[in-house]
């Protein structure tokens, strides 16, 4: 909802006294671009080497269009070139900052994905460049994960504009490459990874999520994030917005501090796992008072309260 | 997350405070551990930045890469490390202790003591052991020589973190995994991750609540990150502007790592501290006896002249050392449980283990339906507590480990939720070799037993073929070892092709920095 409005989520946090230290190093920027750039050179030549060994690109000419040359170009306008190059596109060639567009809860996103390369049995096929190493053919597990949700992304944008075009969807393929340094210096090596389960996972997602202007029209009337308006009236217009707050939203959210603020007391601010064996009760307090016996446990609380007193009746007995 | 300890962790924090999930200390904790604290360069692959190390909580030692991207830089911070780690490794290779082998007909020998590393965090043991990786293949002649050290620091840096994969081991260990094993927090396993917070809340500064103590350690300026990770603002702001001139100053650069550092490094001490305070688990000897061995073996491989560790295992190797992986780790989780009845209410809830009183017993009775009579006494126990087995199952207990009691019949005493029931049990072994059991080794009638499907049986390793029997399935027998099939052993470190190396403090880091793109070899 937040994202939807546009709001500055870091000025937010910070406006009702919940900063949150977010940021990159310089220096790791610096080496992604100095990456990014080193394959890119001379119509990307390096890049273009190792692509040729992973998805058999054999014809000695590839094409090379940038579509982010232009400073003035509007996102729009970008977006225009890459739907007019993709409809003509017919041999091999590679695609530099193309711009997609992927409908996400009722609003249209833009996308940049690093690089489109066609085949020349006209597959196309999605490039993600990351500065992050591929040692002995081995690599951090979260970050190609992340990665290869972050392709299949693009993937599916790709594949519902050429469905718009008029082309097969299937024309792009589900393999995308993931180009990374190798071992501990700046050659690159390419890996084709099959993103078939994230794009399942990710058409799920989106077909689930809440339209956002439905849930705009449901909340109460007053509700803004004008930053001029002291922060107790913003921190009430928070409360209007639910959060489902859980750990793992401290490393992506700029408001998470305020949420597990918000959220403390509650098992689920523990972590999922803690929750989940606490058989989904809601807060610590009921979790005790259901363990010591204290509260007549609901329904569906029974089971977890038989548990819940067996374990305190463990701890106790020991300790 | 068993209920058990997620029930520590709310108890935790409605009582603000540090909850036991451990009565005993289930790690060796060595008299003269070395602390290892490195920070690596944001953005690279496995470039070291700094290290705080040493025996003396006194005196750490600070080690500074002047120019983490220049590669004679990094490669005298790896041979200075190496002299610090080494000399201290090699401390414990000289007294041995003779140990039997083979039923007695033989003997070897192993070094009475062996070293043991500390580092922060988990994060601390991958940053080890991508750099065991990144530096033992590299050559000592030619011309990117690098001292001799250098390749051996590597080789004892995989031994190392191969050492902390297997359960149970105490060769390398790290404070958040350590001090999380034996206390919860009531915070997510997310916040506990970082040391600070996590010694926030085992050890909070006097006058503070642990919500407060665990909050400031949340400020990167008060409490700087355990690396390997450096701070993002430290990075922008402090270290960016100083790496930015041609020649950096060592001692400036070293007074801001020290400041990001020393935090940590305190923070190590009063970890082990705290985890002194618990009695040691009575098994954990027993496990760094099999420390000490694996120490002993590696130094005998290193004095035979052996290889380095390949880069991967071949197929035969990894499957063995997952077996031994399992088995260590199934022997380590049955230890715990033995050792510590905190660990075993874990099994209790679940089903797999039962306390009860002996109701009945006959400790003479004998079998004698076989070929010739044998003492099997049997004894009934009644427990309130949910009973997970069934007829036929075989179980042990922890005060008398070398016995089988089998499962004969389970009775519910009534159908209501707290009903008891009724094992009767038949007992064979740990009762001596007679006719007679052995006094005591029977449990008698009104003693409190903890029965548990749990055993210390040993575990045979798997039968694996050798190495030059690989069948095809899993690519044939490996090539065998030649130090000329080294993918870097005697090529330039491709990273840093020059002295010129790029400015890491590029003002405009979009603006690619030319010489990179000459950087592929």
């Amino acid at each position: 909802m937040l994202d939807a409005a546009g709001v500055d989520k870091p000025r937010l946090a910070q406006h009702i006294g919940f900063p949150m230290g977010f940021g990159q190093s310089r220096f790791a920027l610096a080496r992604g671009n100095g990456f990014e750039a080193m394959l890119k050179a001379d119509n990307c030549a390096l890049l273009l080497s190792v692509l040729r060994d992973v998805l058999g690109l054999d014809t000695p000419s590839v094409s090379y269009d940038d579509l982010g040359d232009d400073d003035d170009a509007t996102l729009g306008a970008r977006h225009g070139r890459t739907r007019k190059l993709l409809a003509a596109a017919a041999n091999a060639a590679l695609v530099d900052h193309p711009l997609l567009t992927l409908d996400v809860a009722g609003r249209q996103v833009f996308l940049e994905p690093d690089l489109i390369a066609f085949q020349v049995e006209g597959k196309l096929h999605v490039v993600e460049i990351k500065s992050f190493a591929i040692v002995d053919g081995q690599a951090d597990s979260a970050k190609v994960s992340a990665a290869a949700v972050q392709a299949a992304v693009y993937v599916l944008a790709l594949r519902r504009l050429l469905a718009e075009l008029g082309h097969d969807p299937a024309l792009v393929s589900h393999d995308v490459v993931l180009v990374c340094p190798k071992d501990f210096s700046l050659t690159p090596a390419a890996e084709v990874i099959d993103v078939r389960k994230q794009l399942a996972t990710l058409t799920r997602q989106l077909t689930r999520l809440a339209s956002v202007s439905d849930l705009a029209a449901a909340l109460p009337p007053g509700v803004s994030f004008d930053m001029a308006m002291p922060p107790a009236d913003l921190v009430a217009s928070l409360h209007a917005v639910e959060a489902r707050y859980a750990p793992e939203c401290l490393s992506t959210c700029e408001l998470a501090v305020f949420c597990r603020h918000e959220s403390a007391g509650h098992t689920a601010a523990l972590g999922r796992p803690v929750r989940d064996a606490l058989g989904g009760v809601e807060t610590i307090n009921e979790v005790l008072e259901l363990a010591a016996g204290t509260r007549t446990p609901t329904e569906e609380q029974v089971e977890a309260a038989a548990l819940l007193q067996a374990a305190a009746r463990l701890r106790a007995e020991i300790l | 997350m068993s209920t058990l300890t997620a029930l520590a962790r709310a108890q935790a924090f409605a009582e603000a405070r540090a909850q036991p999930l451990a009565t005993v200390r289930h790690l060796h904790l060595h008299e003269r551990p070395l602390i290892l604290i490195p920070y690596a360069m944001a953005g690279e692959a496995n470039a070291p930045l700094a290290a705080m190390v040493g025996t003396d909580r006194d005196n750490p030692r600070l080690l500074v890469v002047a120019q983490p991207r220049n590669r004679d830089d990094r490669f005298a911070f790896a041979a200075e490390l190496a002299a610090i780690l080494i000399g201290y490794v090699d401390s414990f290779a000289g007294q041995t202790e003779a140990v039997a082998v083979d039923r007695g007909r033989d003997v070897r020998y192993r070094f009475t003591d062996a070293p043991q590393l500390w580092v922060p965090n988990p994060g601390g043991v991958d940053f080890l052991k991508l750099f065991g990786r990144s530096t033992r293949f590299r050559s000592t002649e030619g011309e990117y020589a690098v001292p001799a050290s250098v390749p051996l620091l590597g080789r004892w840096l995989t031994f190392f973190a191969a050492s902390a994969e297997m359960a149970g081991s105490s060769l390398l260990l790290n404070g958040v995994q350590a001090l999380s094993s034996h206390w919860a927090t009531g915070q997510s396993g997310a916040e506990d991750a970082q040391l600070a917070a996590l010694m926030g809340w085992l050890d909070p500064p006097p006058g503070m609540t642990v919500f407060e103590a665990a909050a400031a350690a949340e400020d990167p300026s008060v409490a700087p990150p355990a690396g390997p990770a450096t701070d993002p603002s430290f990075d922008n702001h402090v270290l960016a502007p100083l790496l930015s001139s041609a020649a950096p100053s060592l001692v400036a650069l070293s007074d801001v790592l020290r400041g990001q550092l020393l935090p940590t490094w305190n923070l190590m001490w009063r970890a082990l501290d705290l985890l002194r305070t618990l009695p040691v688990a009575a098994r954990v000897a027993g496990r760094w006896d099999s420390d000490r061995d694996a120490y002993s073996a590696f130094v005998q491989h290193l004095e035979e002249g052996g290889p380095p560790q390949p880069r991967r295992d071949g197929a035969v190797a990894a499957a063995a050392r997952l077996s031994r992986l399992e088995n260590a780790a199934t022997r380590y989780a049955v230890q715990r449980a033995f050792d510590d009845p905190l660990v075993m209410a874990e099994y209790r809830l679940s089903g797999a283990a039962f306390a009860g009183e002996v109701t009945l017993a006959k400790a003479d009775r004998i079998d004698d339906t076989g070929k010739r009579p044998v003492l099997r006494p049997r004894i009934m126990v009644v427990t309130s507590e949910p009973v997970g087995v069934a007829a036929g199952a075989v179980l042990t207990s922890p005060s008398r480990p070398s016995q089988k009691a089998k499962v004969i019949s389970v009775t519910r005493l009534d159908a209501s939720a707290a009903s008891k029931s009724e094992v009767l049990l038949e007992l064979s072994g740990g009762m001596g070799r007679k006719m007679v059991a052995e006094p005591g080794s029977v449990p008698e009638v009104g003693e409190r037993l903890l029965l548990t499907t749990l055993n210390e049986a040993y575990r045979p390793g798997g039968a694996f073929p050798e190495p030059d029997q690989t069948p095809w399935t899993h690519g044939g027998p490996p090539v065998p070892f030649s130090v000329s099939d080294l993918p870097d052993a005697s090529l330039p470190d491709p990273s840093t092709p020059d002295p010129s190396t790029p400015d890491p403090s590029t003002p405009d880091p979009s603006t690619p920095d030319p010489s990179l793109q000459d950087s592929d070899q």
